[in-house]
């Protein structure tokens, strides 16, 4: 049953939280709200669920219009980030609470609930109390009792940011997979890139309270439509510079790049970026773009190094495989395919250009 | 700054605590070099804030010492002890301004009007907060407010260790980006002992020189980020390490070679005094695994685009299997071939990292 969002606005006072905002969300795959703090994400995600009214604008499920519909006469389950359970009740009777209330039968709650226990790892765990379960344990508790709920639309509020990193990844994985056949419509909030990535479906950049792309996560990640879009969706940040079109080459400033693909492009200002995996040391047939810059620091992950760039005003992170120990202020040369630039107008809108 | 020595700690929240499990912290013995960046990583709940509040003065361990260049401190309360800490929320006085925050340490010491104020430029200086001294603190972002909570440590000359306990758990990503590398930046030119603790390997890699891995109040390794990567000598830091982590199969060991289910594994060693050996585990990064059309068959579970990479999800011997392949790089949809890296194979004996022979 799919969720569809008309012209959905939301101000309080005079602060606009969301600005008018057109979405249909579907079940069958995640449906990911990707943006930083205050981008609108718990705002969009309270209209959803009917905890907010909107202040212009319907809301429709599965057809119906459900504007202004209490929360509490529809089927919506909604996780935090802080891990909410009922504290006086043992793991078992926090996941029958909602099976309970739909006045299940005891024999058909207990069959339930061990079924979700099962799959979230908490059988052995049924007779304790919240406060006697791990921060992840507690957070499985909570995803149990929204999936025994059977709701038809499923909000997950950046359920995995209080948990450690490694329970994280562990969660993460099997998360898509929980409400895989549950026929909900589920909505992700989230801050990181990477966790987009991952959890797949549909992705919408949220930036300001507005809505900058929407579509499947890849497509929106490698194809933005504009700068927002790709800077919202680059987990190390988006490089990216000025660039002027003089003839045949970009000026940048520190550098002169081909313009490549780009040269029906008018003269002029515009903005060009590129991800940090696609600055290379080595250069290769592909590579035509060059820059040359100063090491301002290197972080080693293990297995990749960042390489943090000092070029003129701008700082570029190169993400390149393999252990760098360079030193503060070394000179370092690095390539870069054209394919992977992005190219953007004043107004930050995507300049596609034909591959010939 | 200081040295900062740990010897032999032990500490149990129990009063009369004897089995090895009533203790959280069950014998830590490091040193941290003077000047050195150091993290210290592990889970919730491996002890890593136990540690650091026996480091801090706010605990006294049950046994053992703390030692501030050579000099036992483990009596002394935090306040005599000179330490600075940064926690995972921004502690800052909202009333007052970005100035009045700096000097706040210093004024509160009685330092003369003039050496708080270059101390504060100085300090302001470094941290790209000269434009916003007049500022009231209330107004500013998290992670400017985290550089606040930053450099009210960095003001004083006297401080004997910089201690961050999750300071970057409430900053957006991008702004992570950018004060994690200023933060380094910064410890490459003050030269202060900096302990940072945390659970995301990440930052902890990123961050220190040299990492202190912890696990159920034991220290599993003490390492640069490149030898836990490569090197990982438990099972648990290989796990750890890594996202996802190092893959672990059970095997056996036949001839001096590693063989998982029917399939022998080359490697550049023997591994032949452990033949006929139980609980042993063949450890390989996702890293570490290439495509090959000549290498052992996998069957594809499921691939995971992450962008810069594809995380295919297979399965080998009946095992689990993670592999990396670089983005652009064809998988193929069947018959999907691979080998594992000789020299990054590891093999582990109930959890600890064996050493291998010249091959015969």
């Amino acid at each position: 049953m799919s969720l569809e969002l008309r012209d959905v606005s939301r101000s309080v006072d005079s602060s606009v939280y969301i600005h008018p905002t057109s979405v249909t969300l579907t079940p069958g795959g995640f449906n990911i709200l990707l943006g930083p703090t205050l981008a609108g994400k718990t705002s969009l995600m309270r209209l959803m669920a009917g905890l907010d009214k909107p202040t212009t604008g319907q809301i429709f499920f599965a057809g119906e219009d459900v504007t202004g519909m209490p929360v509490q006469k529809r089927k919506v389950a909604m996780v935090y980030q802080q891990f909410v359970n009922y504290p006086a009740m043992t793991v078992f009777q926090n996941i029958a609470s909602p099976l309970r209330l739909n006045g299940e039968s005891t024999a058909a709650v207990r069959k339930r609930v061990d079924q979700i226990a099962e799959l979230l790892k908490l059988g052995p765990l049924l007779d304790r109390l919240p406060s006697e379960l791990s921060g992840g344990q507690q957070q499985r508790t909570a995803l149990a009792r929204a999936l025994a709920k059977n709701a038809s639309l499923v909000l997950l509020d950046e359920p995995l940011a209080n948990l450690d990193y490694k329970l994280r990844e562990e969660l993460r994985e099997e998360l898509p997979r929980l409400f895989e056949n549950s026929g909900a419509t589920v909505v992700y909030a989230t801050t990181e890139p990477g966790e987009a990535l991952l959890l797949s479906g549909n992705t919408a950049a949220l930036n300001e309270g507005r809505i900058t792309q929407f579509g499947p996560t890849h497509t929106v990640f490698r194809n933005p439509n504009d700068l927002l879009t790709a800077v919202i969706f680059s987990d190390p940040p988006l490089n990216l510079a000025n660039a002027r079109k003089e003839g045949s080459t970009f000026q940048l400033g520190f550098a002169s790049w081909p313009v490549g693909h780009y040269s029906d492009l008018p003269d002029g200002d515009y903005q060009v970026g590129f991800r940090p995996h696609h600055l290379q040391l080595q250069s290769n047939n592909e590579s035509e773009l060059q820059i040359s810059g100063g090491v301002l620091i290197t972080e080693i992950s293990g297995s990749e190094s960042f390489v943090h760039l000092g070029l003129g005003e701008y700082r570029w992170v190169a993400q390149v495989h393999g252990v760098y120990q360079w030193d503060p202020g070394q000179k370092v040369d690095m390539f870069l395919s054209s394919a992977n630039l992005l190219v953007f107008d004043s107004s930050g809108s995507r300049i596609r250009m034909a591959y010939g | 700054m200081a040295e900062i020595t740990l010897k032999e700690i032990r500490h149990s929240y129990q009063s009369n605590a004897t089995a090895p499990g009533d203790f959280v912290i069950r014998g830590v013995d490091i040193t941290w070099r003077e000047g050195g960046a150091y993290a210290l990583l592990g889970p919730s709940g491996c002890g890593k804030t136990t540690l650091l509040n026996i480091i801090s003065g706010l605990l006294r361990p049950t046994e053992g010492a703390v030692l501030f260049n050579g000099i036992d401190v483990t009596a002394q309360d935090p306040v005599t002890r000179d330490i600075a800490q940064i926690f995972q929320f921004p502690v800052i006085y909202d009333t007052m301004s970005v100035y009045g925050n700096l000097a706040f340490p210093l004024v509160n010491r009685g330092v003369a009007r003039e050496e708080v104020d270059r101390r504060v430029k100085e300090v302001a200086g470094m941290l790209d907060l000269s434009e916003m001294l007049d500022q009231r603190a209330v107004g500013l972002t998290a992670d400017n407010k985290q550089k606040i909570s930053l450099g009210r440590g960095l003001v004083r000359s006297d401080v004997n260790v910089i201690m961050f306990d999750e300071p970057l758990t409430v900053i957006d990503p991008h702004l992570k980006w950018k004060l994690r590398s200023e933060l380094k930046r910064l410890h490459q030119r003050v030269g202060f002992t900096m302990i940072y603790v945390t659970h995301d390997q990440t930052e902890a890699l990123t961050f220190a020189d040299e990492v202190v891995v912890m696990h159920d109040g034991d220290v599993v390794q003490v390492g640069t980020p490149k030898d836990l990567f490569d090197r990982p000598e438990h099972t648990f830091v290989g796990h750890f390490i890594g996202s996802p982590g190092m893959n672990l199969m059970p095997c056996q060991i036949v001839d001096g070679k590693p063989v998982v289910g029917r399939s022998v594994i080359p490697v550049n060693r023997s591994f032949a005094d452990h033949e006929k050996c139980s609980g042993l585990v063949l450890g390989i990064r996702p890293e570490c695994i290439q495509l090959d059309p000549e290498g052992f068959q996998v069957s594809i579970t499921r691939i995971d685009d992450v962008g810069h990479y594809c995380i295919v999800r297979a399965e080998f011997e009946d095992q689990a299997l993670q592999i990396f392949v670089k983005e652009g790089e064809r998988i193929p949809s069947e018959n999907l071939r691979i080998r594992f890296d000789r020299s990054s194979i590891q093999i582990y004996k109930d959890g600890w990292i064996v050493d291998g022979g010249t091959p015969r």
